[in-house]
């Protein structure tokens, strides 16, 4: 039997209607977005049938696999990097005393979960600009660079809360047993961090894979990730093979949120 | 330079944080402990005991003074590189490791070849009884047998000395009493130099070749277990290890003369002044009314093989006896009786 509470919000009037409402809101364009992606007519909202083809269609085009391609590759070296330097960080944050300046150095690290990312975006543009006419380079490092720096907040807050919630006896038991500080990095925090490091870095990668407003500033020419060709298509007509790449992009993060929230359980 | 002095802290200070957040964990502690001794640091809870052992293993630099080890000066010195090791209250085993590579680990960042590794865990193993949990992970072990595991992880790389900081304090008494056992059998095979932690005193009592008793950082007295009990150096030593009465007297004559003005014959440190007497419950005897000092029963305690009596005296200051519980003479509170006292020890007040 439950235990009656002194405060119980399901008991407050528009409870269930509230819920019913939100859960609408949130959902039923999401549904109707994966509904139509298995539509048999041309139309995003108008049903012809049940088919698999806008996904046959969306697996054949050049333009899609290319910005495919280029989306993971971006988002994986932006996944490695940006969780090295967080792991990094963390480990400056963490291990060693309080010193001066450690609110400062948090909101650093934390800056570009504040700054607009439309500003960010400009600055970018304006900056690898004068860097791509110093240099004459254009490839895919500053999309790389530019998602790597967004992507550390994200790799950097799992990897801290670990390292918070890590019994410091462990490293002070490691030195006692003869392990030079490298050592006791290698052997004990380490392996201890690791559910945290990868945590961070799965959402790093789900974070720069969806990145639109960054991305559409920064690319040169002929370098669409898959969001951007997405939004590129918008402009023209509209059909379902939109929906069935917003479909398999939304399965693989599903995929890896799920793949995340098993690593973050496993620490218990 | 005494060849046999295993740990030698010189005037040892440590004082944490500073300005009006410093805390004086140690004051001035001067201390030397023989090798193969088993020495226990005593006292009671915040008295800067693990901020001894934490300046000994290297976790801490002490503020002032210094420690040496076998003669070398380690004060300064990483933790990983004194052949010192620990067991933790908490235990702080590797999860990640099992009970073998854990056992291992200090041997292994030694750079020891493999298969040296594996025959010494085997045999540390086999010393703590632990053989069949080897590829166990330390979650899958009970309390005890995670105790064991430390112990063993501390005793594998065979440190010159073994810090143990209240590693029993975790266990049920049954399982207490074993480990005591096992710890002093583990110390006279391994002949390896034990400083251990307790606030215990009769843990302490039991298991120590030498014991000293601290107090808010100090170090009051250090001695075998045998002169702590029965010639304590003050007061609160007398206090702290056993129950002891207190009776405040005056010297004269080269006798003390108590409140209610009987008078006791006692060996004598000093000739003249206040003195405090400490007496242990069972240097107390109760006689007949008329053959000792005159005191009352106001409570009586029964204990299984003894019986405690609180007596009130006749100027008012209470004393506890301690009586064998199958004696004939039964007293009840109220009773009128007479007490005689055995032992004295004659402390300045
Ligand atoms: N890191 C620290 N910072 C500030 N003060 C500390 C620190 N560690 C210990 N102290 C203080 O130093 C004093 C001695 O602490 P210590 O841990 O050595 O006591 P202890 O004898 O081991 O006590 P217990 O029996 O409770 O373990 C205490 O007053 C404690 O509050
Ligand atoms: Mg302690």
């Amino acid at each position: 039997m439950a235990k009656p509470r002194a405060f119980d919000v399901t008991t407050l009037p528009g409870f269930t209607f509230i819920a019913i409402l939100s859960f609408v809101l949130l959902y039923a364009p999401i549904v109707t977005l994966v509904v139509y992606s298995f539509n048999g007519g041309n139309s995003v909202n108008q049903w012809g049938g049940f088919s698999l083809e806008w996904y046959v269609v969306a697996f054949n085009n050049a333009a899609v696999q290319d910005a495919t391609m280029r989306s993971l590759i971006i988002a994986l070296w932006a996944a490695v990097i940006s969780t090295s330097v967080a792991t990094l960080a963390a480990l400056g944050t963490t291990r060693r005393g309080k010193f001066k300046g450690q609110t400062v150095i948090y909101i650093i690290i934390n800056q570009p979960l504040m700054v607009p990312e439309i500003v960010t975006a400009v600055a970018l543009l304006i900056f690898f600009s004068s860097v791509k006419l110093a240099t004459g380079y254009s490839g895919l490092g500053y999309l790389i660079l530019a998602h790597s720096a967004f992507c550390i907040p994200f790799a950097y807050l799992p990897i801290r809360a670990r390292l918070e919630g890590m019994d410091t006896a462990m490293e002070t038991a490691a030195a006692d047993l003869y392990a030079t500080p490298l050592q006791t990095f290698r052997y004990v925090t380490l392996p201890l961090l690791l559910p945290g490091v990868i945590a961070g870095a799965m959402l790093a990668f789900i974070i720069s894979l969806d990145n639109v407003v960054i991305t559409e500033f920064v690319k040169s020419a002929g370098q669409d990730t898959l969001p951007t060709y997405m939004l590129g298509q918008l402009r023209r007509a509209l059909t379902p093979e939109v929906n069935a790449i917003s479909t398999t992009l939304l399965a693989l993060t599903i995929f890896i949120l799920i793949a995340f929230a098993l690593v973050t359980k496993k620490r218990n | 330079m005494n060849t046999n002095v295993a740990v030698d802290a010189q005037n040892v200070g440590k004082i944490y944080g500073i300005g009006n957040s410093a805390v004086t964990a140690l004051g001035d502690v001067s201390l030397s402990i023989q090798k193969g001794e088993f020495f226990t640091l005593l006292g009671p809870s915040g008295c800067g005991k693990t901020t001894l052992l934490r300046c000994i293993a290297g976790f801490e630099t002490p503020t002032s003074g210094a420690i040496h080890l076998s003669g070398r000066d380690i004060t300064h010195t990483p933790p990983n590189a004194r052949p010192v090791n620990t067991v933790f209250q908490s235990y702080a085993l590797f999860p990640h490791l099992t009970v073998a590579q854990n056992v291992g680990f200090g041997l292994k960042m030694l750079g020891k070849p493999a298969d040296e590794v594996t025959k010494s865990v085997a045999r540390v193993l086999a010393l703590v009884k632990l053989e069949e949990f080897a590829d166990r992970f330390p979650q899958q072990l009970s309390g005890g047998q995670q105790q064991r595991v430390a112990l063993a992880r501390a005793l594998a790389p065979e440190p010159e000395v073994l810090l143990l900081d209240e590693p029993l304090s975790a266990l049920d008494l049954k399982l207490r009493k074993e480990m005591q056992s096992e710890l002093k059998r583990l110390q006279t095979e391994t002949g390896i130099t034990f400083i251990f932690v307790t606030h215990d005193q009769e843990e302490a009592l039991t298991m120590s070749d030498r014991i000293g008793v601290m107090s808010r950082g100090a170090l009051l007295q250090v001695g075998t277990p045998h002169e702590i009990y029965e010639n304590p150096a003050d007061r609160f030593v007398a206090d702290f290890i056993g129950e002891t009465n207190f009776l405040e007297g005056t010297v004269a004559d080269g006798k003390v003369r108590i409140g209610t003005g009987d008078v006791l014959d006692v060996a004598l440190k000093v000739q003249t002044g206040a003195v405090t007497l400490a007496i242990r419950p069972e240097q107390v005897s109760i006689v007949p009314t008329g053959s000792g000092i005159a005191a009352k029963i106001t409570e009586t305690t029964y204990m299984g093989t003894d019986t405690h009596y609180t007596l009130a005296l006749d100027d008012g200051s209470d004393i506890v006896a301690r009586v064998q519980s199958n004696t004939t003479q039964a007293h009840k509170v109220g009773d009128a009786v007479a007490i005689r006292i055995g032992t004295v020890q004659v402390l300045q007040s």
